[in-house]
């Protein structure tokens, strides 16, 4: 169930140019959140900027009732949350969506996300590592100053692939050829699930891949979004069931964001 | 201090309540506070059939508010009826249905179902800025106010409060309008129509290009709306349009709004309605207000 509260910021981190995470201290949120639950953070009291900023969960801490978040200064609302003190309090909404990653029932979880894409899966990799899954775990970047989070990720995957795509730091290439090969040689597909995050184009090419070779595949998607909650019904995404002249709609906030990759269409 | 008020036949606890399409039909924000509290629920606007909606994007944020351009996506009247309505009938609030329709036979239909189910009062859509027929199509002229007004008044005995768009170039005509055709009441302002292009993409945001906006960006319309529609109707009028706090909802009242309505502050704050709740009666303390009825159309004008 969501709740509104007032997190305090406890530790302030810029982990590349322009890329902030935040601990904040949220008991009550992360004792219900799950792998794929986002927040939304209302960053001025102000009517100015009006809406509530969607951000994925990066990592919880459930004993020490810690949760944190990453994101990218890319307007005015980001750039008013990334001048927020140590000891501040921020209004923070969640845990919200219903959709979350679900990995239970497999033995091995392929995880591949993109750039600021990327920041969802760390949550998902920590506790399916820690239920004893098998986790490899694919990360794109554009070049090398955009790579980060490598070391977090390490620890909480039994293989990691970075890719570059101008090959300016690791693996040269898009992060879904590597995964692609490790699927050629897996004897296990039926027991694997693919889980992605990232640009448009890669989650598009991720789910083409899953459903022509028939591989579990659920993907985490954003959509413009207004309260978060399933109330004002703006951030649609298409059902892949539903006919082309009538088509029909699950809503990013409440369906989602994590999706059956066959049930929708992006 | 009396904060009840008696809107067109709808005894309200407080004159705070929340719009169509901000609160969808109560669930989502029944977790965060009693909907008792509410002086009435308008629900989402409710057609005779299950709406699907326009295509993402639906929603984007401008300075102060928000464009949305949702396209009435919502379940029928059927399932509001056998789903929705019950659970709202859980609390102790008024229920007002948002009524939309594309053809004035739709509106008739369905307010001839409304009449039969247990809820307070209709709000007859002829606002909405985001479909291709109906509602604003008839909400922009007087004589198409008037006559959707009479056929449906024909059908429905419960209050009928109509909501005006302020897409026109004389709202207090649109309002007289609904008053000649028989509304109980009037409710505005809906959304102006806007549009937001993205300089990069150069097309834009909303995949229908255009949208309704919402939120305090729009407020010192709707306060001149409200003032110039009280001087032209009898009938009271519910004043909505970017109300955060307890003094936005009281410059409503001044401007001659007998209720006020919540509408896209829900988005950035959940427990909005209760702080204007709260605000109104902080108002009436310091200023020595008894009745809260006392203000209505108090402006005094230059």
């Amino acid at each position: 169930m969501p709740i509104q509260t007032y997190a305090k910021l406890i530790k302030k981190e810029e982990i590349i140019k322009d890329v902030f995470k935040f601990s904040v201290k949220a008991e009550e949120m992360v004792k219900t959140a799950k792998p794929g639950n986002f927040i939304e953070i209302r960053v001025s009291n102000q009517s100015e900027p009006f809406l509530r900023r969607p951000i994925s969960i990066f990592n919880m801490n459930r004993e020490e009732g810690i949760l944190e978040f990453i994101f990218q200064v890319k307007g005015n609302g980001t750039k008013i949350l990334s001048k927020k003190q140590v000891g501040d309090e921020i209004d923070i909404l969640g845990p919200l969506g219903n959709g979350t990653f679900k990995f239970e029932k497999y033995n091995t979880v392929a995880i591949i996300g993109g750039g600021i894409g990327i920041f969802p899966l760390y949550e998902l990799a920590k506790e399916a590592k820690e239920q004893g899954k098998r986790v490899n775990t694919y990360l794109g970047f554009r070049n090398k100053d955009l790579v980060m989070l490598e070391k977090e990720f390490e620890e909480v995957s039994d293989k990691l692939v970075i890719t570059t795509d101008d090959g300016s730091y690791a693996e040269k290439g898009f992060a879904i050829d590597f995964l692609k090969k490790d699927f050629e040689d897996s004897s296990d597909i039926e027991n694997s699930c693919i889980y992605a995050c990232g640009p448009l184009p890669m989650l598009k090419a991720v789910q083409k891949y899953a459903l022509e070779n028939n591989i579990n595949c659920q993907i985490s998607l954003e959509e413009k979004m207004g309260c978060g909650l399933g109330v004002c019904l703006g951030c649609a995404v298409k059902k892949a069931s539903s006919p082309k002249d009538n088509p029909e709609y699950f809503h990013v906030c409440k369906g989602g964001p994590v999706f059956n990759a066959k049930d929708v269409e992006i | 201090m009396n904060t009840k008020i008696n809107f067109a036949g709808i005894e309200m606890k407080n004159p705070v309540t929340v719009a169509s399409g901000t609160f969808g039909y109560g669930r989502e924000y029944s977790n965060f506070f009693d909907l008792g509290k509410l002086g009435a629920v308008i629900t989402k606007g409710t057609s005779l059939k299950p709406k699907s909606g326009n295509k993402p994007p639906r929603v984007c944020e401008t300075a102060s508010g928000m464009l949305n351009s949702i396209g009435l996506q919502n379940p029928g009247v059927e399932y509001f009826a056998q789903n929705d309505l019950p659970f709202l009938r859980k609390f102790n609030t008024k229920v007002i249905v948002n009524a939309c329709g594309s053809t004035i036979d739709e509106y008739v239909e369905l307010c001839k179902i409304l009449n039969t189910l247990d809820i307070d009062g209709v709000e007859l859509n002829l606002s909405c800025p985001n479909v291709k027929a109906g509602c604003m199509a008839f909400g922009s002229s007087y004589d198409g106010v008037k006559t959707v007004t009479k056929e449906v008044r024909k059908v429905l005995d419960k209050p009928l409060i109509v909501k005006l768009t302020p897409n026109v170039s004389d709202i207090a005509s649109i309002a007289k309008g609904a008053e000649d055709g028989g509304a109980d009441a009037v409710s505005l302002i809906n959304t102006l129509l806007a549009m937001k292009i993205d300089i990069y993409k150069r097309k834009p945001v909303l995949a229908n290009n255009t949208g309704g906006l919402s939120g305090p960006a729009i407020k010192p319309v709707a306060v001149r709306m409200v003032y110039q529609v009280s001087q032209a109707v009898k009938i009271p009028i519910m004043g909505l349009g970017g109300i955060m706090t307890g003094e936005d909802a009281i410059e409503f009242m001044l401007a001659g709004a007998k209720a006020v309505s919540i509408g896209a502050g829900n988005f950035a704050d959940p427990y909005v309605s209760l702080k204007v709740i709260e605000g109104i009666e902080e108002y009436m303390k310091k200023c020595n207000v008894d009745n809260i009825e006392d203000i209505v159309g108090k402006v005094e004008m230059n």
